[in-house]
């Protein structure tokens, strides 16, 4: 039943790029074996010799498998559940594998990206052959040796097995299984035969995290390294006019100054000079284009709902059912802007030399970034070596590669190596925001039924993608109609983590609960209701999400919440929402202290298919609550004149951990494919809490941050 | 500049700075240390966490002249191949998304249990308050920490 579209001939060169007997060396080796509790990871016994048998696969001689982790790793768990993949069907012994990030190589692995939580789903399908094909291959070389019929070995754990149980291990016949023909369609399992997958294994970065080993951008140290922090203009709309470098260059550990466009870079001997040489610096700067304050975008914003707007989606007849209605609800919803703020702040290594670029940084897309780079070397791509590091988070700031640009940049006109760092201030006021939304839903009821559902969007520079207006609640509701407006903004705006429906859901599931008590229908049974509605249209191939599945969440959290045997002196509130290609129900738990409400627990049904890594996939949906609850009640990112008004933590306000909830997860069980967590538990969270919150006080939200509004507590 | 010496994790360091250099800086910089993170710069989300005479600091607002003949640890110097009680604990409840913010957060608990080893889960969100998680770990980190207590 899913609807997947996933270019399958993609992952076919993955297992064409197969080479022999090379030779590959490392110093030490740390095995994924961590899952014995509270043990740190015994260190394997390295190889001598490493044979590849795909893009993905390395097998040791000594059966040690070196598995790659194609994708960016910001924090959504990919680099052990990617690889958790491949050695499923490789039935490797997981505790014998060796996870390696691996650079940008487009050739080898398709799509390397850490964006819309698409990693898991669309990779499955070429993971499990990457796995497959090379288990196919070390069978057929064992078949070979053994001089038996392939269809009579066994693999068991890294192992062949024959029919007399004589037992080799992988790395007995890497070397000839490396010379073979690649297998076309080497069979996959059934999903019931898994033994890795669906089993919780340890984040392979978990060693290196917890004892402070060198793992993401910031902790690069090159020979000649040089550090370079930017002076950037304060306010968007300005730029450059002139800039007195002289106190600056006169500081100790201050090597350089380079201005490049509207930027002046301070090059260092370390992180702490460059950050007080860039403070040294006395810069003018003029009026390029006008200063924006967000007053001035909420008028704009505000006239954009009531304009004339265009639709991108309508069935039926919305303004006839207006007219026709016996009530008409209508309510505008309003979000600020939000910076990301990654706890690694932007930053990036880069070497640019005549003969080649290399690239080493925290990037959630290295391919587009390469070009990017390369266009703006006047290089070819191929001259462009780009890896990975772990990120200190992501949340969609690292889409941007603008400060990969600026290290290439500036590594390019100081001829040195260049590790290019953003304070946090830098971060926070240089960022790719998300931009302040406006929504407008109307709604009609006649004879207690919803007869129209009307939204309009009012957003800075980018409305929503196309794919969000046939999310629910279209197809449940006959007349039902979506419009876009957007105003354009000169301050950079872009992907935020679930972008759109980060604010959106909380708009739509904070409408639906009003409706509900408007009707007097019970807030779970309405969703169910119209869910039911939308089985009608699922032959729709625009409905790419599923009532039925969407029912089963909410089914589940209310059982799990107790939502029909309400507690003395706690407050329920209901929010579902379809996001990503998975579902996701929410219940949160509200009561009040000193007269204030306090969200205390958060219940949360998910159906994202098959469960890769449990415990991980949990995590990601904690997560993803905390996240939604901290901005859904703290968030908040005004512009005066381009300025941002917060730059820092001082006044900046994350979720901490007084505030943060309990949560209780639990998955639908299925053996539909997988598809994606990093962002999907995180829309319905604000409604969840605002509608938890309206039960408790009887004050409804219609902007956040709740806290300007109301002091509530986490 | 002036010469400082400071001892971190039990070695003896000469270091060449301006009197003003947040440790953070010398430790990530001059001693390639970098398993403490910078993350604001003004002791405000405690990535940056130490232990300096063994009691939690920010590292990143304490300026080397202030520290001068004390005694560091850092992450690096918690435990001999990340077997302290609170590593341990972390490994257990697998609690790192990013990882980015954890080894501030388990010096901060490190320390916080050696002044109370039987904590209520009040008492944990409290002492673990001052140190943000983006992605947003809290509970299993405080999980985490009460595993640690009954571990050590």
């Amino acid at each position: 039943m899913t609807k997947q579209n996933i270019d399958r001939r993609s992952f076919l060169k993955v297992s064409g790029a197969a080479t022999g007997g090379v030779l590959f060396g490392f110093s030490w080796l740390v095995s994924c074996q961590n899952e014995v509790q509270a043990e740190i990871i015994p260190e394997l016994e390295m190889p001598e010799q490493w044979f590849s048998l795909n893009g993905y696969i390395k097998i040791g001689d000594n059966g040690v498998v070196t598995i790659m982790a194609p994708n960016p790793e910001i924090g959504q768990n990919v680099k052990t559940s990617m690889p958790m993949i491949v050695a499923e069907e490789l039935d490797a012994d997981w505790n014998k594998v060796v996870v390696e990030q691996a650079p940008l190589d487009p050739e080898k692995f398709p799509r390397q990206v850490a964006g819309g939580s698409q990693s898991i789903r669309q990779s499955w399908e070429g993971l499990r052959k990457a796995g497959a094909t090379a288990k196919a291959m070390l069978v057929a070389a064992a078949a070979e040796k053994w001089g038996v019929d392939a269809a009579t070995l066994k693999t068991e754990k890294g192992h062949i097995i024959n029919a007399n149980g004589e037992k080799i291990h992988y790395g007995e016949v890497a070397t000839a299984a490396s010379q073979l023909e690649v297998p076309e369609d080497a069979p996959l399992k059934d999903p019931k035969d898994f033994t890795i997958i669906g089993q919780s294994k340890k984040n392979v970065d978990l060693k290196d995290i917890i004892t402070g080993e060198p793992l993401f951008g910031l902790d690069t140290k090159v020979e000649g390294m040089k550090y370079a922090v930017v002076l950037r203009p304060p306010a968007f709309g300005q730029k450059l006019q002139s800039v007195d470098d002289a106190a600056a260059k006169a500081l100790t550990g201050v090597e350089s100054v380079l201005q490049f466009g509207d930027k002046v870079a301070v090059l260092a001997n370390s992180t702490w000079a460059a950050m007080q040489g860039k403070k040294a610096l006395t810069a003018v700067w003029t009026e390029d284009t006008p200063l924006e304050s967000t007053t001035y975008h909420d008028e704009e914003l505000a006239k954009l709902l009531t304009a004339k707007t265009e639709a991108v989606r309508h069935d039926g007849n919305v303004d006839r059912a207006f007219a026709e209605a016996d009530e008409i609800v209508e309510r505008v919803y309003e979000s600020p802007f939000l910076p990301h703020n990654c706890m690694e702040p932007m930053n990036f290594f880069a070497h640019v030399t005549d003969e080649k670029v290399l690239l080493d940084g925290p990037i959630q897309t290295p391919q587009w970034t390469r070009q990017r780079v390369a266009d703006l070397l006047e290089r070819e791509a191929e001259q462009v070596e780009v890896k990975m590091t772990r990120m200190g988070g992501g949340f969609g700031r690292r889409l941007y590669g603008d400060f990969a640009l600026e290290a290439a940049e500036v590594s390019k006109l100081a001829k040195a190596p260049v590790q290019l760092v953003f304070s946090r201030e830098d971060d926070m006021s240089a960022g790719t925001y998300r931009m302040a939304i406006k929504y407008k839903i109307k709604a009609a009821i006649k004879d207690k039924k919803i007869t129209a559902y009307h939204l309009t969007e009012a957003a800075i520079n980018s409305n929503m993608y196309g794919l969000i207006p046939n999310f629910f609640p279209a197809g449940a509701i006959e007349n039902y109609r979506v419009d876009n407006a957007k105003m354009e903004s000169n301050i950079t705006t872009g992907a935020w983590r679930a972008p759109y429906t980060n604010f959106l859901a909380f708009a739509e599931q904070s409408f639906f609960d009003e409706l509900s008590e408007k009707m007097e229908v019970d807030a779970v049974q309405l969703r169910l209701d119209l869910l039911e509605n939308a089985k009608k249209n699922k032959e729709d191939e625009r409905m790419q999400w599923s009532p039925d599945r969407m029912q089963e969440c909410i089914k589940l959290v209310a059982e799990k919440a107790g939502w029909s045997t309400p507690k003395e002196g706690v407050f329920q509130g209901l929010s579902a929402y379809y996001s990503h290609n998975t579902h996701v129900a929410e219940i949160a738990e509200v009561v009040m202290k000193e007269n204030r409400p306090v969200v205390t627990k958060v219940y949360c049904a998910v159906d994202c298919g098959i469960v890769v890594n449990p415990e991980a996939a949990k995590n990601q949906i904690e997560g993803g609550i905390i996240d939604g609850v901290g901005h859904a009640m703290f968030g908040d990112l005004a512009f005066n004149n381009g300025i941002p008004s917060a730059t820092n933590f001082d006044k900046f306000r994350l979720i901490r951990h007084q505030e943060a909830p309990e949560i209780e997860v639990f998955f639908i069980q299925n053996n539909v494919d997988p598809t994606g967590l990093g962002e999907p538990s995180l829309p319905p969270a604000g409604g969840a809490i605002a509608n938890a919150i309206y039960k408790a006080t009887g004050k409804r939200f219609y902007k956040q941050p709740f806290v300007q509004e109301m002091d509530v507590l986490g | 500049m002036s010469t400082f010496s400071i001892k971190v994790n039990g070695v003896e360091h000469s270091v060449e700075a301006d009197d003003a250099t947040p440790i953070l800086w010398i430790l990530r910089d001059h001693l390639q240390l970098v398993g403490t993170k910078y993350g604001c710069g003004i002791g405000q989300c405690g990535a940056c966490t130490i232990h300096l005479e063994g009691t939690s600091a920010r590292s990143c607002n304490l300026p080397i002249s202030a520290a001068a003949g004390k005694s560091i640890t850092t992450i690096e110097g918690l435990s001999e191949n990340g077997t302290h009680p609170v590593q341990k604990a972390w490994v257990e409840h697998d609690v790192p998304q990013c990882g980015y913010c954890q080894s501030g957060q388990i010096m901060t608990a490190a320390a916080f249990l050696k002044e109370n080893n039987n904590p209520s889960d009040e008492e944990i969100k409290a002492a673990m308050h001052g140190n943000i998680c983006r992605c947003g770990t809290y509970n299993r980190i405080r999980a985490a920490v009460k595993t640690a207590a009954q571990n050590s």
